[in-house]
């Protein structure tokens, strides 16, 4: 009885690694078991986060790629000590997000019926993030294409772009499909979230966001620092992977 | 059909705090013991372990340790007029799943209430009125004292080596603690944690407003302790990862640290988890419970009889449970009648962020614990006279530096836009020296009529039963409260030397996309009453009397601090009533 509860521990354990798409959802498809007589541990039975990958765009199709780059630019734009959205790996990083359990809403709650309510209320769209993402790029391609001569939004100019993205957030650009003031917002929210998360998830690229504003990353000790007031802390920052030089360059 | 399992003397639904408590106490009484747990099994060096738990997009942003809310949510709405949504993705608060329950990723910020909490009503009339407490307003007091719970506290506090300062001694008031709280019968069983430079800051302006300062007392340990279960806890290293997260250095007091290693050896004890109990099982006289009906991750229904039930889940999870049951009349707020759903509540909380010159202030804000830093209590309960001011309740105030975990705390001061260069400009320029409160302004949330837990009409969870509908909006009282509240929070702020200050009120409507805290209480309350309250003063069922509710399920209305030492106090208080009483005589504890 002991050892078959060690062997259904050690086989959902394995299921959690098994990919990717279960990794936040792991929790609710592992395997009952009965727990008595001991901690129920098994070696190399964790479930560490998977590394974004570098390479080609995993849910963007090129131009959805080339407009989420230009409008992470415009969110994070560079200056002569901080790359900007796109070479601090934003947009690969909104592109994981979205191809990912994020996109589809894996975990939450998506029973119908489905009304607006609200908005104290919350969001109430069976659309995901991915298939909002997907429309509101298409919608924003085409709305600039036919005030700015034919240009998608990522060959306009950059006040031109900041003229859209005021226009977006106000709510005075409209989109033909798409909610634009919150597609931006949301876009705004998952740019600079990609700017300051782990390294580890393709955006914050070489730490660059958190040695921009002196946050040490994923450290685990400041006993020795705790009572040194007012003092700045010394060290560089690491993530998960370990230090800037360790991480892998993506796209 | 489900498949029935052996009997046992004791089941227990739900292996966080208060269902590791119960078991380790009735295990030791000689009893046969089986705790059901809907989630995972969790434990440090496989769930969170210091390789990879530092991780804000995973556990915060995505809420890895919390329920899914596939697994079942809630509908939510303000007024009783309204068509309630569920809740898709958590805002306002996130429920716990697995083993240790909320114990994994609370900030153990370990407070008792205070002793005129406890008959809140008769206090309240006592001293201002009947007439001065809104009409539909229904406080209650708890039918326990605490006087009653103090033995109970302290059990709990040794049990997870809370790190505090003492402010009351056997009724003398020492230097430098809470001078508002209960007597204590001793000291805290560690000494409160170092404090990161924003503290001390906090307390030399609080002390200069004419104010008395306190550590917050934490379950993040100053030192290395040993529990009385013979269980070692590390000293807190400051990592800045508390709320949300699981610990990984043996440092918070969860029921893994704390109970669980022991609980698991006693050969009288078997948990089940990834298992949800769907039913309390009754006979036919609908006054006794036989069990529980549970189904595990093949969707295999089991039956598992016992004499005794201990429900034990998150609070909002018992109250569903009892009316999925059936056990326990209803509350029906138009007729003013029933009990389970009745007087459900939440917390008052928001806080005052400060800007300060970052050529003079470096506060190293990314270093520090989920229950640290300074507080003070003088706005708390009714510490002060409420006469003027038009309102009951109030709270503690502190600064509390958990961790500026950088998504959520590249903050910029007021009309900064956005994005863009200026954005990043402020951010770059802001992060090291702002003040970003924790706990900021922690209020109380008193009981409304018109505020409580039923049944929803139209979505079903997973199992195809309905889900909980919640009703709740603040009322007048509460908006009141946490505007005097930020306002004198705002004033310390300022006085620390911040050039800029943005005090953030909390207004009606309740918004269920903003977090507060995850302290959802009542629903299934404590009292001296049948009539309006569903469990005795030993957290015993009126209807079912082999039937206890542990948890903060059974606060008659909430106070202004965090719940889980309160919580803590009464799961100790109901399992000394059930070793010292019950089980002499099993039945009734009170007469309805």
């Amino acid at each position: 009885m002991k050892n078959e509860s060690l062997t259904k521990i050690n086989l959902r354990r394995r299921e959690l690694l098994a990919g990717t798409a279960s990794l936040l959802l792991g929790m609710s498809q592992s395997r009952a078991a009965v727990i008595f007589d001991h901690l129920p541990w098994a070696p190399n039975a964790g479930n560490p986060p998977t590394p974004a990958k570098p390479g080609p765009w995993l849910f963007f199709s090129g131009p959805e790629g080339r407009a989420m780059e230009a409008i992470a630019d415009r969110i994070i734009p560079p200056d002569p000590q901080t790359p900007g959205g796109k070479d601090a790996g934003c947009a690969v990083f909104v592109d994981r997000q979205l191809a990912g359990p994020y996109g589809r809403q894996d975990g939450l709650y998506v029973q119908p019926p489905f009304h607006a309510g609200t908005p104290n209320q919350g969001p109430q769209s069976e659309a995901g993030p991915a298939q909002k993402y997907r429309e509101a790029l298409a919608a924003l391609d085409r709305a600039c294409k036919a005030k700015y001569a034919g240009k998608a939004f990522a060959e306009l100019s950059e006040s031109d772009m900041d003229t859209v993205l005021r226009g977006l957030e106000s709510g005075d650009f409209k989109l033909d499909g798409a909610d634009g003031k919150s597609f931006f917002e949301q876009a705004v929210k998952d740019v600079q979230m990609g700017f300051f998360a782990d390294p580890i998830y393709g955006g914050n690229r070489d730490m660059v966001g958190w040695k921009m504003i002196g946050y040490p990353g994923a450290r685990y000790n400041y006993l020795d620092w705790v009572d040194r007031h007012n003092e700045p802390f010394p060290l560089p920052p690491v993530s998960i992977t370990g230090r800037a030089e360790w991480t892998p360059k993506t796209r | 059909m489900a498949r029935r399992l052996p009997k046992k003397d004791v089941v227990i639904v739900g292996l966080g705090w208060t269902g590791s408590i119960m078991a380790h106490e009735l295990t030791d009484e000689g009893l046969d013991v089986i705790a059901i747990e809907r989630g995972p099994w969790r434990d440090s060096p496989t769930d969170f372990p210091p390789t990879y738990m530092q991780d804000e997009l995973r556990y915060r942003v995505r809420h890895e340790l919390f329920l899914r809310p596939d697994q079942t949510t809630f509908t939510f709405r303000n007024k009783m007029d309204q068509t309630a949504l569920p809740i898709r993705t958590w805002g306002a608060f996130m429920p716990p799943n697995g083993v240790g329950g909320g114990g994994v990723h609370w900030n153990a910020e370990t407070f008792r209430f205070l002793p005129s909490d406890f008959v809140l009503k008769t206090h309240l009339t006592q001293r201002y009125g009947a007439s001065f407490l809104p009409a539909d307003m229904t406080i209650q007091d708890w039918g326990v004292t605490y006087d009653d719970l103090e033995p109970h506290y302290d059990q709990f506090e040794y049990l997870c080596g809370t790190s505090g300062t003492a402010g009351n001694l056997k009724g003398e008031i020492q230097e430098g603690g809470n001078r508002f709280e209960g007597p204590r019968s001793r000291p805290y069983p560690a000494p409160a944690q170092a404090q990161p430079f924003s503290h001390p800051l906090f307390a030399k302006a609080a002390r200069e407003l004419g104010y008395k300062p306190f550590p917050q007392p934490s379950g993040n340990l100053s030192r290395a302790y040993t529990n009385p279960l013979g269980l070692r806890l590390g000293p807190c290293t400051y990592c800045g990862f508390c709320e949300w997260f699981g610990c990984a250095n043996y440092s918070k007091a969860s029921p893994q640290t704390t109970i669980l290693p022991v609980l698991v050896r006693k050969s009288n004890f078997s948990a089940r988890d990834n298992s949800e109990v769907t039913r309390i099982n009754v006979d036919r006289s609908g006054e006794h419970a036989t069990g529980v009906t549970f189904v595990d991750t093949s969707g295999e229904e089991w039956e598992q009889p016992a004499d005794l039930v201990i429900l034990s889940a998150y609070s909002l999870f018992n109250v569903q449970l009892l009316l999925l049951s059936g056990i326990g009349q209803p509350y029906d707020p138009v007729a003013n009648a029933g009990v389970i759903g009745r007087n459900y509540t939440h917390q008052t909380v928001s806080s005052a962020n400060g800007f300060f010159d970052n050529k003079k202030f470096n506060f190293n804000p990314f270093i520090g614990s989920g229950s640290i830093g300074m507080c003070i209590d003088e706005f708390n309960g009714d510490n002060f006279d409420h006469g003027p001011h038009g309102f009951v309740g109030g709270g503690y105030v502190g600064q509390v530096q958990t961790g500026a975990r950088p998504i959520e705390s590249t903050l910029t001061p007021p009309g900064t836009p956005k994005w863009g260069a200026a954005w990043k400009s402020a951010v770059r320029d802001n992060y090291l020296s702002t003040v970003k409160p924790g706990s900021g302004v922690h209020g109380s949330f008193y009981a409304y009529r018109d505020v409580y837990l039923d049944l929803d009409p139209t979505y079903k969870d997973r199992f195809g039963r309905p889900l909980m509908r919640m009703t709740v909006d603040f009322h007048e009282n509460e908006v009141k409260q946490n505007r005097f509240l930020v306002d004198k929070f705002a004033e310390i702020i300022k006085a620390m030397g911040a050039n800029q200050v943005a005090p953030q009120y909390r207004t009606a409507p309740y918004d269920i996309t903003i977090y507060q805290t995850t302290h959802l209480n009542g629903g299934a309350i404590m009292g001296a009453d049948p009539k309006v309250s569903a469990i005795n003063r030993y957290l015993q069922s009126w209807d079912v009397s082999n039937l206890f509710v542990l948890g903060a399920s059974a606060f008659p209305q909430n106070a202004g601090y965090n719940p889980t030492g309160t919580v803590g106090a009464l799961a100790f208080w109901a399992a000394a009533a059930i070793r010292n009483q019950y089980l002499k005589q099993p039945g009734p504890l009170v007469d309805a």
